[in-house]
């Protein structure tokens, strides 16, 4: 199809599209690179003699300490919707099709909700004179208001509430494409549910698991907001540290190098589903 | 007992998403200050909503972003899609490898980037940078979402209308346009309610010049709680089901 002639209007969406993105993914992320081998400046956020020093800060014992409860809490938040998050999937695919759907449909409604008023929602329940604790205290469970908000759990609950459905999502396809022959031959060769499992279902499962996690982990360290509004000033994310130093710090080598952290984090879970990937399509159809 | 087991499990999974979001529909209609105790059925905290000008001047500008980056995104991105569709370039797929980049990685990390592009080559913050920032992370989806409805099309179509002599802008507004129509609506509806909820991006682009809802409702709900929040929440709520109901027909109604 492509012709030798020219073709304006092929020339024009191209400069187009080509523009966008080079002006507004390419160049700032390039910038962003740049910036955090670079030195602060209060007057032009940065300026010459390129350095490591924004790298070496991350590795400071109060900064390490952020980032590794900040890592904690995502991992814990990832595993969490992962346990929950599996056995919906395969519940699901089990359902007939129709229901499938809707059910689908009805995980994806809160996500479209604003994830603030969600997060505030949570708030709501969680709070010291909140509806659980009145609840309990009303059934006499307990005597007095358990403190539930501004803790590591109230950030996990939250992180787990609003990424859900970025777990269930990855799984429900990699089950819905789970070919049922493939467990009755393993059945047939006289595996018994835990071997099938361990043996057929882990490792078909396993790209949908990544994708999960990879679209799970990193929001978790990102989300800012979520800590802010249920997690009090101690149980703080990554994103809390980048949004920090760049809009109150005006550090913008440091945030720079920590935003680097997670990209870099981000290519290693990309590369480890890509490969679990191609694993699976030489077994599967070889 | 294996036989209920899942279904009493997903049950149970809805029960615990949905149980936090008709809390905060309930108590949107409380006559009550405080957050946690019943004082009776009122439409208060609505009006209340209403009656503050700058929560209306917030509400509009949100509307009109979301209305001019759902629009321009649209537009851009499904002339990506078709791009990537018809044409062989060179550096194709840098430009796909560019769109997943946008898609996957941390909101946060767009951010920033955008932000330090926006200060250093100074554009001022406010509805420019915010329409910027917003069309770049829509653009991935709608494109996707075109891309999808293209490669189930028939190519002889085109080819058709080349040999009878359209050009390609004529083949593309005749023939393209009118194939592609639910998508471009399914990814402009996906488009408006992506900008409408984003909180991570909007806080770093955004200037005093220009505020829009979700800063609005952040700066509210940082501390203690405000029952404007739940009218408000509500709002929102309803709005977004229209809106992904509207494009889920539109999508199941154009398969048939």
């Amino acid at each position: 199809m492509p012709s030798i002639t020219r073709q304006p209007f092929r020339t024009a969406v191209l400069v187009l599209v080509w523009g966008w993105l080079l002006f507004l993914v390419l160049a700032p992320n390039l910038l962003v690179v740049g910036a955090s081998v670079m030195t602060r400046d209060p007057g032009t956020f940065i300026s010459l003699p390129l350095n490591l020093d924004a790298y070496r800060q991350l590795f400071d014992a109060l900064y390490l300490e952020v980032f590794l409860h900040s890592l904690y809490m995502a991992a814990m938040t990832t595993l969490v919707c992962l346990l929950i998050g599996y056995p919906f999937a395969w519940a699901l695919s089990k359902l007939g099709k129709q229901r499938q759907l809707l059910l689908i449909f009805f995980l994806i409604v809160p996500f479209w909700t604003n994830s603030l008023v969600r997060t505030y929602a949570l708030k709501m329940l969680l709070a010291t004179n909140g509806l659980i604790n009145s609840a309990l205290m009303g059934l006499g469970w307990i005597d007095e208001p358990v403190q539930m908000l501004y803790t590591e759990g109230a950030v996990i609950i939250g992180l787990v509430y609003l990424l859900l459905p970025f777990m269930i999502l990855p799984l429900y396809s990699v089950f819905d494409d789970l070919r049922q022959e493939l467990l009755l031959a393993s059945h047939d060769l006289g595996a018994g549910r835990f071997a099938t499992f361990i043996h057929v279902i882990v490792p078909l499962t396993l790209p949908g698991v990544l994708a999960g996690v990879m679209l799970v982990l990193l929001p978790a360290m990102g989300l800012f907001f979520v800590p802010d509004i249920l997690g009090g000033s101690r149980n703080l994310l990554v994103g809390n540290v980048i949004k920090n130093q760049f809009l109150d710090a005006r550090n913008w080598p440091f945030g720079a190098a920590a935003s680097i952290v997670l990209t870099i984090t981000m290519a290693i879970l990309m590369l480890a589903h890509r490969v679990s990937k191609q694993r699976i399509g030489e077994e599967g159809t070889g | 007992m294996t036989r209920w087991l899942p279904k009493v499990y997903l049950g149970l999974v809805y029960l615990l998403l949905y149980v936090p979001i008709g809390v905060l529909v309930v108590f949107s209609f409380n006559d009550s200050r405080s957050g946690y105790t019943w004082g009776g059925l009122s439409l208060r905290w609505y009006g209340s909503l209403f009656n503050n000008n700058a929560m209306v001047e917030a509400m509009w500008n949100s509307l009109w972003l979301a209305l001019s980056a759902a629009t321009v995104s649209t537009i851009i991105g499904a002339l990506t899609a078709l791009a990537l569709h018809r044409y062989r370039f060179r550096g194709k797929k840098v430009l796909n490898g560019m769109l997943f980049v946008v898609m996957m990685s941390p909101e946060i990390v767009l951010a920033i980037s955008l932000l330090a592009l926006f200060l250093l080559v100074g554009i001022q913050l406010g509805y420019v940078s915010l329409l910027l920032a917003h069309v770049t992370f829509c653009l991935p989806f709608v494109v996707i979402t075109v891309m999808a409805r293209l490669s189930g099309f028939d190519e002889s179509l085109p080819e058709a209308a080349r040999d009878l002599g359209a050009s390609d802008f004529t083949m593309t507004r005749t023939v393209l346009i009118p194939v592609i129509m639910p998508a471009l609506l399914a990814g402009w509806l996906l488009g408006f309610t992506l900008s409408l909820d984003d909180v991570v991006v909007s806080t770093f682009v955004s200037g005093p010049s220009y505020e829009i809802l979700p800063l609005r409702i952040y700066s509210m709900v940082r501390v203690g709680l405000k029952p404007e929040v739940n009218a408000l929440g509500t709002l929102l709520l309803v709005f977004s089901l229209v809106m992904l109901m509207l494009s889920q027909w539109i999508l199941t109604r154009s398969k048939r």
